[in-house]
């Protein structure tokens, strides 16, 4: 048993750390995440040359990673800066791209070398993280595919050059048989953007009669596994987030003085503070688990990576308004990060399934 | 033992609601039901249609103006207000220094502000925390040094909420720094016009301009502004922070707030049926229903055993403190589950009046998400959670 990332991938996490702590620090962050854009081409691109992006992918499709841990090593760092940039979706789209048989190995070339950038359009406006809920529609013509339904609430969407869209070929909403994978280019889209309350924008695809090109017409496996590679990642970045969380709350017990000291001296504090920690390594094991069950069979993948969310979307909670309340007026603020860490750590809680949502899949998982 | 209203406190109800009806605006009842920005003449419009009807300073004793309401009176229009949508009453000037100054004010004093309080010629904010005293008020350091006819004010206070509009303040200074420190409090009545007053926002994580930093730099105020005596301020403090914890259950406003809950989990879908009957929802907003019943019936005790007049022994209005912002919390924090992936997105704009922009997801998604960060405030302020249970413990423990 080892529970230390490999000699390589410590270095790339390193590099990624010193990297954002230069360049990324918290000022220049909020200022990305509220430009119009919502991210910043300049850093994504020296990020995919310093190899951020391939580390993502096996080197099957290109990348020199791939695995869960790999995955773990880059979203912890991004977490730890609160990174805006789109990489869960670069990591969705990309990793279906890469395990849909051959085909896409140019275009992940580009997305490795982070000339080309993907979004991972799958969720729609009733589907509420059901992943076989999809009602969009996809018709062949003359010219292929077009596409005719919405997506709905897609991280990044417009920083997209290419859409990684699914769409029901067969079937009826709710069955997993049927639904086909399918690229969209950004400029044949109509796209509508918005901020996001936890920083940087996101958006709805509209599709109305969309030219499309099929990816995979038996997608969902496909799909569901890039979830799970989407949940490994957001379950690194919120553990990235509670230990930030953590240790500034840690530190401003120390130092915050009220009644002549430290109010970290109240036992009231003392235990509360207790039981985020304890939490928090909870929550750091549940993403450890589900990092090595990537590779494992599907039952096994998808029990840990949905015990994982549900860690997630419950400790977060607890820590991001833990962490608020022990600073009192001032964890209240948009000058202190801390307050932006909260809004994140919570939202992640509202991406790819919540708390409730996972619990009912773990139960489900167990009776199949 | 009756828990129920008697037949004219069931008049009075109706009586209320025809008001409410009658007088409320549409315009700001639709702004509040839609969680949407309340400007300063909102809420002072309502409180002038109220003051028109005499409901304004509704705990005010009926020959200082107020309508010498029964306890279960003032509590039916509290709910009823607030399940109309009516704006909160802001407290500062008309719950907080009101009965203040009903209690230790000169007869020049009450003749002199409260009628400016009711017509609103004043409007008043809170002076008392301080970057270095929060929980711990009575470590205020902000000095009151007298002068003549004059103090001379040095220091700063914050969190003042809406400070931006207020024309008086009333502060916690510091008069002496002798004996304890509770001992060396005063209370006195600042305009925010004199010079040397400076004001500066705070923005909060939802993005909101909503408190502020009052700074005072040799800030002359008229001697007569100090409200009762000079070292006793303390003792004023304390009492007007019963009437600030029990108006802080806000059961009114979480019986709104629940209902809107309730309607979003029976439009919200989850596996083709109303979210409102997935099992674990359904268990969240049960457990909720019956915390905010209980709720509703310990504040109707503590009112009537606090009887008429209004302030409740420290410890009761302690747990109604606690109670009453941890299930407004909740109700907040379960709406924003309820969104599902809609709680992410965030037009501010869409929370101006007169957004026309088509709305992100369902229509009540806008305000969900910065609610509930905003309302995380509850449990920190008007006395931290924390030490609301402190009061509680050395209450019952006598140790
Ligand atoms: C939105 C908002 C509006 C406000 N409006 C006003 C206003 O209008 N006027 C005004 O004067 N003030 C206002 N306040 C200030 C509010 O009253 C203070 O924030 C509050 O008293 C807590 O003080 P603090 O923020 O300094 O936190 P601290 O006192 O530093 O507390 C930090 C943490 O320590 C805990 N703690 C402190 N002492 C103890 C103890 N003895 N035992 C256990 N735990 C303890 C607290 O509970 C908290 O969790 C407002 C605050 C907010 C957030």
């Amino acid at each position: 048993m080892y529970f230390h990332h490999s000699e390589d991938r410590q270095m790339l996490a390193d590099m990624l750390g010193r990297y954002l702590q230069q360049r990324y620090p918290f000022d220049i962050r909020n200022k990305i995440s509220a430009s119009p854009e919502g991210w910043s081409r300049t850093h994504w691109a020296e990020l995919a040359e310093l190899g951020v992006v391939g580390a993502l992918f096996g080197e099957g499709a290109g990348g020199f990673g791939g695995t869960g841990f790999d995955i773990a090593a880059v979203f912890e760092g991004l977490g730890k800066a609160l990174v805006v940039e789109p990489f869960l979706g670069t990591l969705m789209a990309g990793q279906a791209l890469a395990m849909a048989a051959g085909k896409q190995d140019a275009l992940l070339a580009e997305v490795i070398a982070g000339t080309t950038l993907l979004a991972f359009a799958h969720e729609e406006p009733q589907s509420r993280y059901d992943v076989s809920d999809v009602e969009t529609q996809a018709l062949p013509n003359s010219a292929g595919w077009a596409l005719q339904g919405c997506k709905a609430v897609v991280p990044q969407i417009e920083a997209a050059d290419r859409i990684l869209v699914s769409a029901r070929i067969a079937g009826a909403p709710g069955d997993e048989a049927g639904i086909g994978l399918f690229l969209v280019d950004k400029a044949a889209a109509r796209l509508r953007g918005y901020p996001m309350v936890d920083g940087g924008r996101g958006g709805e695809l509209v599709l109305d009669n969309t030219p499309a090109t099929l990816v995979a017409k038996d997608g969902f496996p496909l799909i569901e596994q890039a979830i799970a590679a989407g949940i490994v990642a957001l379950a690194w970045e919120a553990v990235a987030v509670m230990d930030v969380l953590k240790t500034t709350t840690l530190d401003y017990l120390r130092t915050r003085r009220q009644f002549g000291v430290p109010i970290g001296k109240f036992q009231a504090l003392q235990h509360r503070m207790a039981t985020v920690a304890l939490e928090i390594e909870l929550a750091r094991s549940a993403a450890i688990s589900a990092a090595d069950a990537l590779g494992q069979d599907r039952r096994t993948r998808e029990r840990a990576v949905s015990a994982a969310k549900y860690t997630i979307g419950r400790v977060g909670t607890l820590v991001a308004e833990e962490s608020i309340q022990m600073h009192g007026g001032i964890g209240m603020t948009w000058e202190l990060p801390l307050s932006h860490y909260a809004k994140r750590l919570t939202m992640i809680g509202h991406q790819l399934g919540d708390e409730d949502h996972h619990l009912e899949r773990f139960i489900a998982l167990g009776h199949a | 033992m009756d828990l129920h209203f008697s037949p004219e406190e069931m008049a009075f109800r109706e009586e209320v609601r025809a008001f409410l009806k009658d007088r409320l605006p549409t315009r700001i009842a639709e702004k509040v039901r839609t969680s949407k920005r309340l400007t300063k003449q909102d809420m002072a419009e309502w409180h002038a249609i109220l003051n028109e009807r005499g409901w304004y300073a509704n705990h005010w004793p009926k020959e200082y103006g107020g309508p010498g309401w029964s306890v279960a009176q003032a509590a039916i229009f509290d709910i009823e207000s607030a399940l109309a949508h009516a704006p909160r009453i802001v407290p500062f000037g008309v719950s907080m220094l009101g009965p203040v100054l009903i209690k230790y004010g000169s007869q020049a004093q009450k003749d002199h502000w409260l009628p400016r309080i009711l017509d609103g010629t004043d409007w008043w904010c809170q002076g008392y925390s301080e970057p270095g005293a929060g929980s711990d008020l009575a470590s205020l350091k902000t000095s009151a040094v007298r002068d003549g006819d004059h103090y001379v004010v040095n220091g700063q206070k914050t969190w003042t909420t809406l400070g931006q509009y207020a024309d008086m303040i009333f502060c916690l200074v510091r008069t002496s720094t002798e004996g304890k420190k509770q001992e060396g409090i005063s209370f006195l009545l600042i305009d925010m016009k004199t010079p040397g007053v400076e004001v500066r926002p705070i923005i909060l994580l939802d993005g909101e301009h909503e408190v502020n930093e009052v700074f005072f730099t040799d800030v002359r105020v008229p001697a007569e502004n100090l409200v009762g005596e000079e070292n006793k301020g303390w003792t004023y403090a304390k009492y007007l922070l019963t009437y600030e914890r029990a108006g802080l259950a806000g059961v009114g406003g979480s019986m709104a707030a629940f209902n809107h809950l309730k309607e979003i989990a029976q439009s919200q879908r989850k596996g083709g049926r109303p979210l409102a009957e997935d099992p674990l929802f359904a268990a969240r907003l049960a457990r909720l229903e019956i915390n905010l019943e209980n709720l509703k019936i310990t504040n109707l005790r503590v009112l009537a055993a606090s009887g008429s007049g209004g302030s409740a022994p420290l410890e009761m209005s302690a747990m109604l403190k606690i109670c009453g912002t941890e299930i407004r919390q909740e109700i907040t924090s379960l709406t924003r589950r309820a969104l599902g992936p809609y709680a992410q997105p965030f037009v501010s704009e869409a929370l101006d009046e007169g957004f026309n922009g088509a709305p992100i997801g369902p229509d009540y998604a806008a305000p969900v998400a910065v609610d509930y960060f905003n309302n995380r405030k509850l449990s920190i302020f008007g006395g931290s959670n924390e030490v609301q249970r402190e009061i509680i413990t050395k209450a019952l423990l006598e140790l």
